[in-house]
Order: C-alpha cells, then structure tokens, then sequence
C-alpha cells in the first residue's frame, strides 16, 4: 500500500518528559486514519511532529519520502491545531485570503473551502463574532485550501453538533477517496467507528493499531471504547 | 523569500488595524499631542528656544517606542493564538513574515511621522533648516528599527509581561543616552562609548542634523547607520525565529 507517512521508533521529549515513546506507524494514502486516546496522551505533539514544528525528535519519520518538516512538503500539508489557529479580527474571508495568498493558491478555493465547511453564508462576518464551533469551522476551511495531499486535523470536530460531524465525516472520506490520506485525532470514542483505520493511543505509546472491526474482534468486544479499556487492563 | 508572501502578511497586518480604528487613531493622534504638549510646555519660558532643541529629538524617539511596542503585542499575539505555528507550517520564509511586518508598520510609520512633523512645522514653529521631508523619512527609518528590535526581542518573551518589560529594558537607556537629556560629548566617557552603539542615538543626530543645519550629508549617514541597526535586527530576527518548538 501506498504510505503519506511511515515513522519508526519515533520519540519525543517535551520539558523534561518522553511524551512520545518509540512509536512505529504508517498513514496511508486513501484512508481516514483515526488517532485516539485520553487527553494527553501525546495525540497532538504526534501531529506537531508530521507537519514539523515540533523540537527534540528522534527516530525516523518520512512524509511522502522525505523528512518529516522538509521545506517541499509544507504546501502539501493541510493542518488544523487543536485551538482554532485565525486571526479574530478579520472576517472569514480576510482569513482565507490571506492563507491562500500564502499557499499561493487560486481565490477561487476560498469559496469552494467556504461550502465545504457550510460557512458560505457567513464570509463577511468576523471571527471574533462566530460561535465556536464556526471558529473551528474556519480553522478546517484554512487546512482544506489547495487540496492538500496530507490532511492532519486536531480534534477538528470538537464542540460541533451531530448533523454538522456527520457532514464533516463525510467530507473526510471524500478527500480520502480522492487520493490524500487523511489523520484525524480524537479523544471521543464514539468516532472511532467512522475511520478506516485506527491508532489507538496512551501515554505516548500505541495499544492497538488496526481496522475498528480487528480492534475490537481482537479484544472480544463490541465497541471501540470498551476495546480501549479492555486493552489498558489487559496490559497491566 | 518571496515578494508575494511577504506583501500578503503587510496586507493582512494592516487589514487588521485597519479593523481597529481606535488603535490608528491614537497611533496618529498621540505624537501630535505630545509635541504640542512639549510646545506648551517651553511657551513661556525666557532665553533659548526649548522647544527647537527638544522637538527633533522627540520626532525620533516615539516612532521608535511605539512601533516596537505595537510589533512586540502583535508577534506575542500570533504566538499565542496559534497563527504562528500554522504559518511556519506553511512554504513561508521567515524572512517574508518579519519583512511583512516591517513593511505594515513602516507604512503606518510614514503616516504617523507626517502628522507629527506637519503639526511640528506647521503649526507649532519647529525651526527647521535642512528638509522637512526629511524629518519624515529619518522617523519611518526609525519606526522600523523599533519594527524589528520588537520583532527581534519577541524571540526571547514568552509572555506578554516579559514582552512588556523588554520596554523599560531595552528602550529606556537608549532614551536616556540617544542625546535628548545630556548631550552626547558631554556624557561621562564610558556612557558616550555606549551611546555610539546604540541605534537611536543616530536616529535622534540625524534629527537634530536636519533641524540644525542644511546640509544633509552626515543625515544620510546617521540615517545609513540606522538602517544598518534595523536590517542587522531583522535577520537576527530570522535567525532567532524558529520553526520547531519544544
Ligand atoms: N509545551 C509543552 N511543554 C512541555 N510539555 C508539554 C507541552 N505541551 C504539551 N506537553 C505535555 O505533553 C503531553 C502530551 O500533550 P499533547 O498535547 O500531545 O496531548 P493530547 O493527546 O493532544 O491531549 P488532548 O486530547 O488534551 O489535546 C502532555 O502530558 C502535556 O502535559
Ligand atoms: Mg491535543
């Protein structure tokens, strides 16, 4: 299978702890990778390390191939940070235009990331204004700008309802079948089930890594959050 | 580097004051205060002309304070909110996001430094021998220096109250030393060493320079000094600047 990212033994040190300790994994190409597991596992300075920004990493991680943080990847990589990275003082579409004029992208991707995240009513009005879950909105339509081919999104469904989720999902799979692989971290269980695949993750290391139905085949259960914690008691 | 990338982030810095109309105003609207308030202050007093000798001095020094103040909190804030590390995942040179940012506050520089010396000149008398669009062209140089120290210390703070504090630290002794309260020569040995290597001290002889006199030569010199300071803070900005953070 076709790999966007392959890491191996991938450790990092933030402060004084191993807040990543020795991972090995591969993100594909085409699939919806989920990355899951309790607040502060490590689940965002994973992500910090792919799109690199990320200090005091060791082991090897590869994005299509080259190093992850490599100058040529940076335009072919969509990130969405765990807190809505905009700036409030501008309107949605002041934010959009000014991350596009720096991907140098067309301007016509603002409107098409607009709808995506169904905010192309809202263009004008300013970020400050927006409720929550429309500022998130917003930090996704920056990630979406010029079809990246590696999306890694932070929580990016976090404070939304269930109808938008299901939406935003959809999109996801979408952007998977149309060839990019895409990394979505959570905390909530629940959304385990909507990934291809999944990572699942504590204290810095991986319990279980495969397709939902092997997870939870594997643990003799029949959802993923009672996979988790069968898991967790089984490695004590 | 790249000419696009560095016009968009002066565009997006400006579009956001723009945004923050109380914050232009008062960028414009204090200098001239403040120098008609110095005007008032020496009106009545008898012998040599108070306000001629102090005026120039003043033309360089709040351009400098308030521009590295204004970059300091916006570079905090990009910090803070996250912009920072979504752009510096990005194709985007380091250098284009501090040019960016000198550009914007350049040009609101050059507003700001024509206000002040038009009310200066026009209205309250500033005796002027050389230029006076020079006056104006000496404060943007040095706006932008205060663009790019502020840029350059923002490195270093981690908050805001350490950004703030880099205030009395790193400006003060400039202003007590750049010439305003003892002459440069006059100063004790040690601190006219230290007045020669500090920034605004050429800003504020290039000010006096043009008041003074008309010719322009050493002007241009002092004002080749300044830029000098300015483009030496901006890529130590760069350097400093990183893209990976623990
Ligand atoms: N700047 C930092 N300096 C030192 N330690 C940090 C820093 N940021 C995070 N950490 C530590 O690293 C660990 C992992 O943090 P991380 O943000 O990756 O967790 P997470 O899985 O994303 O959690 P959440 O679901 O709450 O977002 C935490 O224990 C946290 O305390
Ligand atoms: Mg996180």
């Amino acid at each position: 299978m076709n790999n966007a990212v392959e890491a191996h033994g991938l450790e990092v040190t933030r402060g004084s702890r191993e807040v990543l300790r020795g991972l090995d994994f591969t993100v594909p190409v085409g699939e919806v990778t989920g990355l899951l597991g309790p607040s502060g596992c490590g689940k965002s300075t994973l992500m910090r390390v792919l799109v690199g920004v990320q200090a005091k990493v060791t082991g090897t991680v590869q994005v299509f191939g080259q190093p992850a943080g490599s100058r040529a990847l940076r335009s072919r990589i969509g990130y969405v940070t765990q807190a809505a990275s905009v700036y409030d003082d501008l309107s949605i579409t002041e934010n959009l235009a000014f991350f596009a004029r720096v991907l140098g992208v067309d301007r016509g991707e603002i409107d098409r990331c607009l709808e995506a995240v169904d905010l192309g009513g809202h263009a004008d009005q300013v970020v400050r204004n927006l409720s929550g879950g429309q500022r998130s909105r917003v930090n996704l339509a920056v990630a979406l700008l010029g079809k990246p081919d590696l999306l890694v999104l932070d929580e990016p469904t976090v404070g939304l309802d269930p109808v938008l989720r299901e939406s935003l999902w959809v999109m996801f799979h979408r952007l998977a079948d149309d060839g990019a692989a895409v990394l979505v971290s959570s905390h909530v269980m629940d959304e385990a089930e909507r990934c291809d695949r999944l990572l699942l993750m504590r204290d810095g290391v991986f319990i279980a890594d495969g397709t939902p139905a092997a997870i939870k085949q594997k643990a003799g259960v029949d959802d993923i959050e009672q996979a988790f914690l069968s898991i967790v008691r089984g490695a004590r | 580097m790249s000419v696009r990338r560095t016009l968009a982030v002066a565009a997006r810095v400006l579009a956001q004051i723009r945004r923050d109309p109380r914050t232009l105003v008062l960028l414009v609207l204090v200098p001239c205060l403040l120098m008609a308030l110095l005007w008032w202050m020496f009106h009545d007093q008898p012998g040599v002309d108070l306000f001629d000798r102090i005026a120039p001095a003043l033309l360089a020094i709040f351009p400098f304070i308030v521009m590295f103040l204004v970059t300091s909190v916006t570079t905090l804030r990009e910090r803070s909110g996250g912009t920072l590390e979504r752009l510096l995942a990005m194709p985007l040179a380091k250098l284009d996001l501090l040019l960016g940012y000198a550009l914007a506050f350049g040009l609101l520089a050059a507003i700001q430094a024509a206000c002040a010396v038009g009310v200066s000149v026009g209205f309250l008398g500033l005796d002027v021998q050389g230029p006076v669009w020079l006056l104006a062209v000496v404060g943007v140089a040095d706006a932008v220096l205060g663009t790019a120290l502020g840029l350059f210390v923002s490195a270093f703070a981690r908050t805001e109250f350490q950004a703030v504090q880099f205030m009395p630290a790193l400006v003060v002794p400039q202003i007590l030393l750049c010439g305003l309260l003892v002459p440069r020569d006059a100063m004790p040995d040690l601190l006219g060493r230290i007045s020669d290597v500090l920034p605004l001290s050429y800003a504020v002889d290039a000010m006096n320079d043009i008041a003074g006199s008309s010719s322009t030569g050493d002007v241009w010199q002092n004002l080749a000094v300044v830029a000098g300071f300015a483009v030496a803070c901006l890529a130590l900005g760069a350097a400093t600047l990183r893209r990976r953070t623990p």
